[in-house]
């Protein structure tokens, strides 16, 4: 995703000189090629994040779209209150950028897991909150942020991830994509979960389950139609997110579907328990300790459907 | 149009008359924090910025940035005297319903850029202007006045770094040295000392004025960029509840609101009716 992002980014700016990349002194081997075609767009802001933060916002509102660039909680945490008043308060055109959202970065420990983000910065009134499924979803939000108008948050995984998407889908900023139709359950999965998803549904089908999966790239403003339609159409609906369970993608459905009264008789909000990792692992190996892997989401859902 | 010394001393007195009625009447804080940038507002209102009522959101205009957002009341004074807005608008400041809040607020006040009022932010958003200026060529420069108190947020301290890296000559920074903040003396808080040194050693291009001498305050001002390639700083020592005697230099202005016989003393002083 990080390359995706990248690569789509310099080949817009290159067209586009309102188009700025703000880097919290990180991207080694990865923003390189920007900083050396388009100089008078690249900013290195050195280790700074709430002037890397507060200097966008002052871009922005000089004309510019800003992406901000750092990895997992650096450019969201640190600068949080810049975001909120400078950024959001001004309905500034600043994108953050975090690569490495999830424990992406596992092995480097809770100082590096972004697992509280999206909840965090859900809050805040005027911001969009993006995390693409994979690289062709990365592509396509970052060419619909230019035309978007005020702040958003764009949460990537790192490098590597396979492409979920076979052919180019219909992406609209707000809107669920539905990779894989079906009738019994449905998984609503954000960001890089959208693989183990398509794999978990792949299994389930052997065993006689028609599983939807929706890809929610946009946790904000979420797209309540496709969560009533699973609710209405399908027995069960599960949240993945490689993120706390508390606010993020499945308190934002759980709010949708308690107001609405369409509730599934089955609603499970799959992601981390709420606590700092105690152990060292890789994003797969955290991943598999706390039923994230594929194995982890088909022993959830069936036992949730009484079948284990 | 204010042309003499004389126009500029009454505007003076007048954004002191507004500072202390409006707080008056909002049972406001922050009044001596207003006071001691009146004359700092009056020469850059007046004789340096580029600026044009009429059409606040031009262009090319020059950006001032108050990060001292608590001291709003004298801003909205001198907004309104200046012809951004109407002078009744003051008398609603801070009352349920009003545009204008007891922070500095951008939304339907035109005039201000953006809305502070949480100190450390203002020289960072300040700084990615003059940033976008200079990489777009344009001639406008970025004004940001700063308190000091708000030299205590590391944050402030981020652009004073990033600024002479990027060479950003159309920036000035100017602290209104009042030497009191919010919970005591600077001094005996954190002490800012040899605060025009620091921003020397950090690259800035520093001059020190005495904040209330009109002429002064003009002259530093009118020198912007006082090196080529480098960012500006105006350290304006100044007094904080200024020219209000009773006021002066009392860290309990920094909170009460005149009410009473001080209000009344307080108007007696700039020479005006109840």
């Amino acid at each position: 995703m990080r390359t995706a992002f990248i690569q789509t980014l310099l080949s817009l700016a290159q067209n586009d000189p309102r188009i700025v990349l703000v880097t919290g002194d990180l991207g080694f081997g990865v923003v390189t090629p920007f900083m050396e075609q388009l100089p008078n767009q690249f900013v290195n802001a050195g280790v700074a994040e709430q002037n890397m933060t507060g200097l966008a916002a002052g871009m922005a509102l000089s004309g510019k779209i800003v992406f901000t660039y750092s990895i997992a909680n650096f450019p969201v945490l640190r600068p949080l209150e810049q975001i909120r008043n400078d950024v959001c308060y001004h309905n500034a055109n600043v994108r953050i950028v975090s690569v490495g959202g999830g424990m992406a970065y596992g092995s480097l420990g809770p100082s590096h897991h972004a697992t509280e983000d999206l909840a965090i910065i859900r809050a805040l009134p005027n911001m969009m909150v993006i995390a693409p499924g994979d690289p062709t979803e990365t592509r396509l939000a970052v060419r619909a942020l230019i035309d978007h108008q005020g702040p958003a948050y764009l949460r990537l995984g790192r490098a590597g991830e396979p492409d979920v998407h076979t052919a180019e889908p219909d992406f609209r900023l707000g809107r669920a994509i539905t990779v894989r139709s079906g009738s019994d359950i449905t998984l609503i999965s954000t960001g890089g979960m959208l693989h183990d998803a398509v794999l978990a549904a792949n299994a389930l089908e052997k065993e006689g389950i028609s599983v939807r999966v929706l890809s929610m790239h946009t946790v904000k403003p979420l797209d309540e139609e496709a969560v009533l339609a699973a609710a209405r159409e399908t027995q069960a609906i599960f949240t993945l997110e490689e993120h706390s369970i508390i606010g993020g993608l499945g308190g934002a459905v759980a709010e949708v579907l308690l107001e609405s009264g369409a509730r599934p008789r089955i609603f499970k909000r799959i992601g981390l328990n709420g606590g700092f990792s105690s152990i060292v692992g890789s994003q797969e190996y955290l991943k598999a300790q706390y039923g994230l892997d594929v194995n982890g989401l088909l022993n959830t859902v069936l036992r949730e459907l009484g079948k284990k | 149009m204010i042309t003499s010394h004389t126009d500029l001393t009454e505007l003076a007195r007048k954004l002191r008359e507004h500072s202390v009625r409006m707080t008056h009447k909002a049972g406001a804080s922050h009044v001596g924090s207003s006071l001691s940038m009146v004359e700092l507002l009056v020469v850059l209102y007046t004789r340096i910025l580029r600026v044009d009522p009429h059409r606040p959101d031009w262009p090319e205009r020059d950006r001032f940035i108050l990060s001292k957002g608590h001291g709003c009341a004298a801003y909205y004074a001198v907004l309104a005297e200046t012809g951004f807005f109407p002078l009744e608008w003051l008398e609603t400041f801070y009352s349920d319903g009003s545009r204008l809040a007891g922070h500095a607020t951008h939304t339907y006040v035109p005039g201000i850029e953006i809305s502070t009022g949480s100190l450390g932010h203002g020289l960072s958003v300040a700084t990615g202007m003059a940033l976008a200026a200079k990489r777009d060529s344009r001639s406008w420069r970025v004004f940001c006045l700063l308190s000091d108190g708000e030299c205590d947020e590391g944050s402030t301290w981020e652009p004073i770094l990033f600024a002479p890296q990027h060479r950003l000559d159309n920036l000035i920074a100017i602290v209104d040295y009042n030497k009191i903040q919010s919970l005591g003396a600077v001094k005996e808080v954190i002490d800012l000392d040899p605060l025009a040194a620091k921003w020397q050693s950090f690259g800035w291009s520093v001059r020190e004025v005495d904040g209330h001498n009109l002429e002064e305050i003009e002259e530093a001002l009118r020198q912007v960029p006082y090196e080529i390639g480098r960012p500006s700083c105006l350290i304006a020592h100044t007094v904080k509840g200024k020219g209000i005697s009773f006021m002066e230099n009392k860290l309990l202005w920094h909170y009460r609101s005149p009410q009473g016989d001080e209000y009344r003393a307080a108007l007696a002083e700039l020479g005006c009716a109840l």
